[in-house]
């Protein structure tokens, strides 16, 4: 029974494993065909000789970094907090940060397009004039975006780090030594939080660097519309530029994988 | 989900399941910091404030700016006009090709997903090959969008690299024998790139929890491996299955970049059509857009309300 378990089980891997594999080696031995008749590297060296490949990339990776710091900045406080002062409102919190799995990113888009292309008021009395009028004010936009579509990942890695630790003792110690709530939260919890923090940073940041679908309505010159606009246009160098952001998504998840696989014990006393 | 599409599923697995274990747990915070004092409460307000005021700005004020829309006219009349127009063609079309094609591969994915997990836990493959392929999975199905597309484009396409390596080796022009990556099939294909994987994801924690137990009593009884599968196994793994199923489905539902990456809006996808209007392009009525949106976000709804349901029912037997 086992043996024929055995070699079942070993197709049904064989044919994942193929299914995963083989794009993967498609797209690469297609990059690799940018000279007819020979193999080589020159799709890559073209495609990051194109200052539009640094320019959007490094736009791409200074929105992502961004969206990061503001996803943190919200929710470490919101989930500390609500793990030590606010439980009743754990729900209404965890609800809210699933909700980007219910409005898929062409509606957010949609919608944020619709709100914020004209004044915002509330009653007739004008808020906030239309924020997608200006660049910067349209970057903000963008990274508030991200920052919805990075909510779940960062509150479910938050909120696990913080029930691996006894917060409410931490608070308790440290106040009673005479900490500030802001020294609590960035002297005593932010250290503790760090492998839950990394991973749902590196997590956003693969999410961001390729999005293509809120980058595009949004115009900002983003990787993944530069990229979508590659494959119209030169194969060769998107497939290399392919391989690119897989190979970035890959040193993402195996970063995570590495750093929570060591699970660092979390801290209760003194280090 | 995908959502957007890069919709990264690493933590997606133990994301509800921790949820019921909370309101389990009595360790949360009664009072012992509280020093008596009314002002105190206010505090505590102004705590989560800030999360308050950002989903407001950008989860709930985009949400209900497309609701009210989708009641009113050009004028911004009240009207049910739009959500009529639902119901016109083109658009029941493109709902159900997206229902289908969403169905299609979270049943595939589904399918494919859950025998690599049983493969991986119950088979009999070397250990070595488990958290390999748990990095794998992550990384598969993190990589959506127009990569994806391109890989895809890259592989199957007409002068893709396995479409020419089975013409060459094999004699068999895939194209000639009716193969269009650029169709129902061909896309559907491309999600099941991100779609098994997920399910793999949150499979293999569900198929580990089965307990030891219930196979040492069932093979005590006399069941055979198959019997033990269909009367316990698989019927306690169902609310997990079909939850994640659903989870596929709004996963494929949602998507927008592959589409759009792969066909360049010829297949037409509700997202796609969405998209249109939202360029600019089509339909006669520009407030119609505002109800397809809606239209969707009822759908993703339903599905994200199963999944959270069935897998309260699957906690009760795997903890």
């Amino acid at each position: 029974m086992s043996q024929r378990a055995g070699w079942f089980a070993w197709l049904i891997f064989m044919i994942g494993a193929l299914y995963f594999v083989l794009p993967l080696f498609g797209t690469f031995v297609f990059s690799l065909q940018k000279v007819r008749g020979s193999i080589g590297f020159s799709a890559y060296t073209a495609a990051f000789a194109n200052p539009d490949f640094l320019r959007t990339f490094l736009f791409s990776s200074l929105i992502a970094v961004l969206t990061i710091v503001a996803s943190l900045a919200l929710i470490v406080p919101t989930a500390f907090w609500v793990n030590l002062r606010m439980p009743r409102w754990r729900g209404v919190v965890e609800f809210i940060t699933l909700l980007p799995f219910v409005i898929p990113a062409i509606v957010l888009v949609f919608g944020v397009i619709r709100t914020y292309g004209k004044p915002l008021t509330l009653f007739g009395i004008p808020l906030l004039p239309p924020l997608l009028n200006t660049e910067l004010s349209t970057n903000i936009v963008l990274v508030a975006a991200y920052t919805v579509l990075s909510l779940p990942y960062m509150y479910r890695a938050t909120d696990n780090g913080l029930r691996a630790m006894d917060v409410r003792t931490l608070a308790e110690a440290a106040q009673s030594l005479g900490a500030s709530w802001v020294t609590v939260l960035m002297r005593v919890i932010l250290p503790n939080l760090r492998t839950a923090l990394l991973s749902g940073a590196l997590l956003t940041f693969a999410i961001v660097i390729g999005e293509y679908t809120i980058a595009a309505f949004l115009a900002r010159p983003m990787f993944g519309p530069y990229l979508q606009l590659q494959v119209r246009n030169r194969a060769y160098e998107a497939a290399a530029l392919t391989i690119v952001a897989f190979a970035l998504t890959w040193l993402a998840m195996g970063i995570i994988d590495l750093i929570t696989r060591q699970r660092s014990t979390p801290l209760t006393g003194g280090r | 989900m995908r959502r957007h599409e890069t919709s990264s599923n690493l933590f997606i697995s133990n994301l509800f399941i921790s949820n019921l274990c909370v309101e389990a747990s009595p360790t949360l915070m009664t009072t012992t910091l509280s020093v008596t004092s009314r002002r105190r409460f206010s505090w505590n307000w102004l705590g989560l404030a800030p999360f308050f005021l950002f989903s407001i700005l950008f989860i709930f004020l985009p949400s209900a700016s497309l609701f009210i829309d989708s009641f009113q006219n050009q004028a911004g009349q009240f009207t049910l006009e739009n959500i009529a127009g639902l119901f016109e063609p083109p658009i029941p079309a493109s709902y159900l090709l997206s229902i289908q094609i969403s169905l299609a591969t979270a049943l595939m994915g589904g399918l494919l997903g859950f025998l690599m997990a049983y493969a991986l836990t119950v088979g009999n493959l070397p250990r070595w090959l488990r958290p390999v392929t748990l990095t794998f999975a992550g990384v598969a199905s993190n990589f959506a969008g127009v990569p994806l597309a391109f890989a895809f484009i890259a592989t199957l396409g007409q002068v893709g690299f396995l479409t020419v390596l089975l013409r060459n080796v094999f004699g068999w022009n895939i194209y000639e024998a009716g193969f269009n990556l650029y169709s129902f099939l061909g896309l559907s294909l491309a999600y099941m790139y991100f779609q098994f994987p997920l399910m793999l994801l949150i499979m293999i924690p569900a198929i580990e929890g089965l307990k030891r137990e219930w196979r040492e009593a069932a093979e005590n009884l006399g069941a055979s491996t198959a019997q033990y599968w269909l009367r316990v196994g698989l019927p306690v793994l169902m609310p997990s299955l079909l939850g994640t199923m659903l989870l596929l489905f709004g996963n494929a539902f949602g998507a927008y970049a592959t589409a759009y990456g792969l066909t360049g809006g010829n297949l037409q996808l509700i997202t796609i059509q969405l998209g249109a209007q939202m360029r600019g392009d089509v339909l006669r009525n520009p407030n119609l857009g505002y109800a397809m949106a809606l239209g969707m976000v009822v759908i993703m709804a339903v599905c994200i309300s199963g999944y959270i349901w069935l897998q309260r029912l699957s906690e009760r037997w795997l903890k």
